[in-house]
């Protein structure tokens, strides 16, 4: 197999990096997405504790 | 706990990757024959042998999943084979791109490496929905740690059958036939290998951290709101979480 020129080589190397940085990437904007409905799901948890309290306040 | 040392294990990882891109682009000297396009190898080598590796710890962990009949078990094998998946995927492009520099074609049949390693993951890629198509959690746990063994046997055996196979087209990066690497070389191959390796632990630990979370969060859920309040699980090819009761 011949050597290919860096001016011919250098851009199947740079997308070849390129792709796996982007699938990295990728991975952590789903889990990124995970983590917010965790956050949102941590907030409804918070009201709920806070309105059992208030309702044993009540009593 | 998965995220305890987590943020410790992600600076070390990105520390490895970027000593390991240094070392490639301009320690490791450009290989004679093939020239600068080889650099794509020590990316996509290392990504190969961690996603069967990755495939077979799934294996593994589904065999734990089994014997102690502990769901926190199949969890770990789902997200090991989940991200092999991903590192799959990657592996499969960044090889394409390479035999389109290299022979000028993104793909080639009668290559055994390519076509059996697009036989794994053709065949990993059926274990999402095998889990999806099962609605009771127990069974779909079981069926899925069944598969994880079958399939996690399946890639050695594979993959010792093409190194005995006779064609050897595809460039060999560790054997004694043909292709091993010199000096500098080696050690950022080496390098690559242990930097992907971090990268795919530092990932599992991440998703582990975050569906432990998640269980955590709808156990308490359910302590604080009631059975009663608590919305039927959504079917899914996930492990249920709710299923994991005190998942560690």
């Amino acid at each position: 197999m011949a050597e290919l020129p860096l001016h011919t080589a250098g851009p199947y190397v740079a997308a070849a990096y390129i792709v796996f940085v982007a699938l990295i990437l990728l991975y952590v904007a789903i889990m990124a997405g995970k983590l917010s409905r965790i956050e949102r799901e941590l907030g409804e948890l918070t009201e709920l504790a806070q309105r059992t309290r208030e309702g044993q306040d009540t009593l | 706990m998965y995220g305890r040392r987590l943020p410790a294990l992600a600076l070390a990882t990105f520390a490895t990757l970027t000593l390991t891109l240094v070392a490639v682009f301009f320690w490791a000297p450009n290989d004679a024959t093939e020239g600068f396009l080889q650099k794509i190898f020590y990316i996509h080598v290392p990504l190969a042998i961690i996603t069967l590796g990755g495939f077979v710890a799934g294996g593994v962990m589904a065999v734990m999943h089994l014997r102690t009949r502990d769901a926190r078990w199949d969890m770990r094998s789902y997200v090991a084979i989940h991200i092999s998946l991903v590192f799959g995927v990657a592996v499969l492009i960044t090889g394409s791109i390479w035999a389109k520099g290299a022979w000028g074609h993104w793909w080639v049949w009668d290559e055994p490496t390519l076509v059996s390693f697009l036989l794994i993951m053709l065949l990993y890629a059926t274990y999402q929905p095998l889990r999806f198509a099962i609605e009771d959690p127990e069974r779909q746990a079981r069926s899925a740690s069944v598969f994880a063994i079958v399939a996690g046997v399946f890639v050695p055996i594979n993959f010792a059958i093409v190194r005995l196979s006779t064609a050897y087209v595809h460039p060999r990066t560790l054997s004694n036939i043909s292709g091993n690497l010199p000096g500098r070389m080696q050690v950022v191959f080496y390098l690559a290998l242990v930097s992907v390796a971090m990268l795919w632990i530092t990932l599992w630990r991440y998703e582990m951290t975050s569906k432990h979370a998640s269980a955590q969060l709808r156990a308490l859920k359910r302590l604080l709101g009631g059975d009663e309040d608590e919305a039927p699980a959504r079917r899914s090819a996930a492990p249920s979480v709710t299923h994991l009761g005190g998942v560690r």
